[in-house]
């Protein structure tokens, strides 16, 4: 790959990484709302008091968070310190910083997204591959339906179900949050069990449904890839049917796979989201729900930003090894 | 007729599919007769009734009948479905026609945005738009928040195939016979794609019903509808899976399975029909 495709695919990441930043700070603005004062109000909602001196507050506060400068200066502003991933205070949990509450998020969101992807991914790849391999076993055949049936259905809702046989009717597995209420985190054996198995059911409503998608479609590139002649020819050759399968055609079938992935990140994150808030697994989906019901637009902003940015920085690692592996994609005949 | 039967037999993605949709059509119709839809507004009957012969889906912990609003709610997000993924695939359409037709400049920004756009997980981009315009979402405008994004992956997947249509030889007579790009593109282009709409439609419908859903779980959907995705929110909300309370989720979520599967089977047939060469290994 030359330099100058890897410039360029570093600008898209750029690119998107501005947009993002750009759609996150002028979308609240055009809606016309007012974070600080709707946050007051509720309070004051809340608490009863007196809503003359809100206005004073309301100025102050703006005066805080810098509301109160024009626009061009709040928003040059905002990109440089969201460049260094300061997202300002959370206005419902002030004085927290919304990068500390992130920062707290995304090791849970990070395991179990990085585990169930992965595992979904060579377990979806491997079985698809077998489905389509006429010397498998037999009783393999009996796998498409259901996977099919759970390619079909949102995480989430799978979580549901899991949830009431394995942990509510037959009480097995924790039902909600990442630990114990009272295990005091740290790196213990009994924590780190205490976490596993409060991930299993999340962790499993999502490798379930993934899997089936990855087997799918490994099975469609299996198909198409045998019936090449080159396949044709290693079999008049003599080879074993296991070099043709592991050789010819996994290695060619997988790589469509490969490309898949970037795009199916996004979408087995915004899943995750949903599987987060259902189990309240204390990840980035459920700091983002508890983000929408208090209304605190700052650590929504932080928290959309902080995963485009994440999610856009691996499909650009992605990119940049793909070509390493199919050495019949070179970038320069783009 | 005999032929189509004979072929329903071999497609029977297809049959499986229409067939839950059709159920879920008779269940709402039928149930317009048998139930008062009132009764999915909250405070129309007692709270927390397990299902009886008077509530044979039971009621929930504000008072809504959960037939009453499995009856009134299905449609609500249906149409949201609908609206989304036909608002996506229209304008998918024209873009990708525009861009694989026409190729040049309009062909690099078309793509570069729906490659860039289909990177980003759309359900926060989604979020984003929903908290902005919030003060109360109605059905019709959850259903534009959704669509806003649900042209990215039509466009996309059309592009391709009309980049490849467009090199066939009888469009090639067409442009040589003199006839204009819009004339060859609607009579020559658009027929030939027609099944392969259908399923990218379908396909918009079911993701565009599962991003509304996920919008209304996380609290950003219209608040007073009795839509699928918001009586899981007051699910989520109230609990109702520690309290034992299953019959309030059992409901919404074996109708959401019935939408689900039942639109995956359906683009799998329209899949066969469009695209000959899965019959093969089927």
């Amino acid at each position: 790959m030359r330099l100058i495709d890897i410039t360029k695919r570093c600008g898209v990441f750029v690119v998107i990484i501005w947009l993002a930043a750009s759609l996150n700070f002028f979308l609240p603005k055009l809606s016309g709302q007012d974070p600080v004062r709707s946050k007051l109000l509720q309070q004051a909602a809340l608490g009863g008091y007196v809503q003359s001196g809100i206005d004073d507050m309301v100025k102050v506060y703006e005066a805080r968070f810098g509301l109160d400068r024009p626009l061009w200066q709040q928003y040059f502003s905002y990109i440089g310190d969201v460049v260094q991933l300061d997202f300002n205070y959370s206005i419902a949990n002030y004085p927290r910083k919304v990068s500390d509450m992130i920062a707290e998020a995304v090791p849970w969101t990070v395991a179990l997204l990085g585990m169930t992807t992965l595992l979904s991914f060579v377990i979806g790849t491997v079985l698809g591959a077998l489905l389509a391999w006429p010397r498998a076993p037999r009783w393999m055949a009996w796998l498409m339906p259901p996977l099919w049936a759970l390619h079909a259905i949102p995480f989430f809702l799978l979580g549901l179900i899991l949830m009431y046989v394995f942990a509510f009717q037959v009480p097995w597995l924790p039902i909600f949050g990442g630990y114990s209420m009272g295990a005091t985190p740290a790196m213990t054996l009994g924590f780190v069990a205490d976490v596993a198995r409060h991930a299993v059911l999340p962790a499993l409503s999502i490798i379930l449904v993934a899997t089936g998608g990855w087997a799918l479609g490994m099975r469609g590139m299996m198909v198409t890839t045998m019936g090449e002649d080159y396949v044709t020819f290693a079999e008049s050759k003599g080879l074993s049917s296991f070099t043709i399968f592991s050789r010819y055609c996994l290695r060619n079938a997988i790589l469509p796979q490969i490309t898949a992935f970037a795009l199916a990140l996004g979408q087995i994150l915004s899943g995750a989201v949903l599987v987060e808030v259902i189990f309240g697994y204390p990840g980035i989906g459920t700091l983002l729900f508890q983000a929408i019901r208090e209304n605190d637009h700052f650590l929504i902003q932080g928290v959309v930003f902080t995963v485009i940015v994440a999610l856009g920085l691996a499909t650009l690692i992605l990119d940049l090894v793909y070509p390493l592996l199919d050495p019949r994609i070179s970038y320069q005949r783009t | 007729m005999q032929g189509f039967v004979r072929y329903l037999r071999r497609n029977t993605s297809l049959v499986v599919g229409s067939a839950l949709l059709l159920f879920l059509l008779l269940f709402v119709v039928i149930g317009h007769f048998i139930v008062d839809v009132e009764d999915a507004r909250a405070l129309s009957v007692r709270p927390l009734q397990p299902p009886s012969w008077r509530y044979p889906f039971g009621t929930d912990r504000q008072g809504r009948d959960l037939l009453a609003v499995m009856v009134a709610g299905t449609p609500l997000t249906l149409r949201i479905g609908f609206i989304a993924g036909i608002l996506g695939v229209a304008i998918g359409t024209v873009l990708a026609f525009v861009a694989a037709y026409y190729r040049g400049w309009a062909d690099t920004i078309i793509r570069g945005i729906a490659d860039i756009g289909l990177t980003v997980p759309g359900l926060l981009v989604l979020i984003i738009i929903a908290v902005s315009i919030r003060g109360g979402l109605t059905v019709n405008q959850m259903a534009i928040v959704v669509a806003s994004l649900a042209w990215l992956n039509p466009t996309r997947t059309i592009r391709a195939q009309v980049l490849s249509l467009r090199e066939r030889g009888y469009v090639e007579i067409a442009r040589m016979s003199g006839m204009s790009g819009p004339a060859i593109i609607f009579f020559e282009l658009m027929p030939n794609l027609l099944p392969y709409l259908a399923a990218t439609l379908v396909n918009a419908i079911s993701s565009a019903i599962l991003a509304s859903i996920g919008l209304e779980v996380l609290g950003l959907g219209p608040i007073d509808a009795p839509t699928l995705g918001m009586t899981l929110y007051w699910v989520n909300f109230n609990a109702a899976m520690i309290n034992g309370w299953w019959w309030w989720w059992t409901a919404p979520t074996v109708i959401i399975l019935i939408v689900f599967l039942g639109l995956f089977f359906v683009t799998v047939g329209l899949d066969e029909i469009a695209n000959p060469r899965l019959r093969k290994s089927a």
